[in-house]
């Protein structure tokens, strides 16, 4: 073994290596490592924020769930009680116009009774006094015994 | 195994580098035995060593910068997820360990941990495949793993030995490196005994860096080479799990490499 100018000529193509690694090799892969080194990291940034959305999302559609279910509710109680309340006002109207309508009737039968009472009376009268005359045989002074008749008819 | 060919020669055949120098009878020509090539001494230069290493820093740049040209931020796939895998694993030792700012160090520690692991990688291709290919097109001498050539880790280790230098003055001045060097670990009326201690310290580090990887890959290219020199039908029983093994080994020397430089670098930063 024995050392020679070799020795130069591997100095000299080892600083060409260097220099050139410096300039064309180290500087485009480390940038694009770089590169790809945030880019994963905004990836998983992304995924972490996405996940943490997704987990409000979720709590804010429970609540809002919640919410609707328990207006559902209210609103189905209201509208039981409503409900009730219109068929007890239906049956107040209804029990109210029904006696409306018994009391107009016993008036309206009341009135006739009277009216043909009335009439009966007035009817009576006539045939006393027709019955009176028949009886008697001669006419009797309708006015003279007015007093008789009305008295008579009355007590019919 | 080549035949016509002893032992000995054939392993020697396997050791020797493609070398063209200044031979003091031949002239500037190609060393046709081991004697040509040490008579060459240091004005000579191993062909298949640069070439190899050359070629394969270049496939690096070639891979790497054409995955970086086409990068897309979004999801990686094939040769981009194994480069990433690679920028990432660098780029998280060079933080681990050196903490100052540099534009440098991180694109350094990439290139020797990819360049020395394409090296070593060498190793694995079985050892007479390229030479045999190469001396049928009339080339001598083949070694195919640069990282077996003690000029190739010393070249690399002389680097870094110098970028260690480089950075020490720029972070601590001139003045502040030779304290560092002459005023520790005794104080200063033991200068001369702090100075011999602490150069050779830091002589040892790049020669350490150097002979680490060299020793290894040499060690394991010798292994490969007297697994050859077996039958054929008998090689496989120990190439195959040598191999296997050797995986770990060329892995593991990239990253000791690329490891010790950025320590040394982040060192070089610190005051003490």
């Amino acid at each position: 073994m024995n050392m020679n100018m070799t020795i130069l000529g591997q100095i000299i193509s080892f600083a060409i290596f260097v220099y050139l690694c410096m300039k064309f090799v180290w500087p485009p892969l480390t940038t694009a490592l770089a590169e790809r080194q945030k880019m994963i990291a905004e990836g998983l940034d992304a995924a972490d924020k996405a996940a943490r959305e997704l987990a409000d999302a979720q709590q804010s559609v429970e609540t809002a769930l919640q919410e609707s279910k328990a207006q559902a509710a209210t609103i189905i109680e209201q509208a039981n009680k409503r409900a009730s309340q219109i068929v007890d006002e239906a049956k107040e109207t209804a029990q109210a116009e029904a006696d409306r309508i018994k009391t107009a009737a016993t008036a309206d039968v009341e009135q006739e009774i009277n009216s043909a009472k009335e009439a009966l009376r007035a009817q009576v009268a006539t045939l006393v006094v027709a019955g009176a005359e028949k009886i008697l045989g001669a006419s009797i002074d309708v006015n003279n015994h007015k007093e008789l008749v009305d008295k008579l008819a009355a007590e019919l | 195994m080549a035949s016509g060919m002893t032992s000995s020669e054939y392993i020697a055949h396997h050791l020797t580098n493609l070398t063209y120098g200044k031979h003091p009878v031949n002239g500037w020509s190609f060393a046709e035995s081991g004697q040509q090539v040490a008579d060459m001494g240091f004005m000579s230069i191993n062909v298949d060593s640069m070439v190899w290493s050359v070629g394969l820093g270049a496939f690096f740049i070639w891979l790497f910068s054409r995955v970086g040209r086409t990068a897309t931020t979004g999801v990686p796939s094939g040769v981009q997820n194994f480069i990433e895998m690679i920028i990432e694993f660098v780029d998280d030792n060079v933080k681990s360990m050196f903490q100052h700012k540099s534009a440098v160090i991180a694109p350094m520690a990439l290139t020797i941990f990819v360049w020395v692991f394409l090296m070593n990688l060498m190793d694995l291709v079985p050892v007479d495949w390229i030479p045999h290919l190469a001396g049928m097109m009339g080339i001598n001498f083949m070694k195919i793993v640069p990282s077996t050539d003690l000029n190739v880790t010393m070249g690399i280790a002389f680097s870094v030995f110098f970028l260690i230098i480089f950075y020490s003055i720029k972070a601590k001045g001139v003045g502040g490196f030779m304290a560092e060097l002459s005023l520790q670990p005794l104080g200063k009326w033991a200068l001369p005994f702090n100075l011999l201690l602490e150069l050779v310290g830091l002589i040892a580090k790049p020669i350490s860096l150097a002979l680490r990887l060299f020793g290894n890959m040499y060690a394991g290219e010798m292994i490969f080479i007297l697994i050859a020199l077996l039958p054929f039908w008998a090689q496989w029983l120990l190439s195959v799990p040598w191999a296997l093994f050797h995986i770990l080994i060329i892995t593991l020397q990239a990253f000791i490499f690329m490891v010790l430089t950025i320590v040394y670098l982040a060192m070089a930063h610190d005051h003490h």
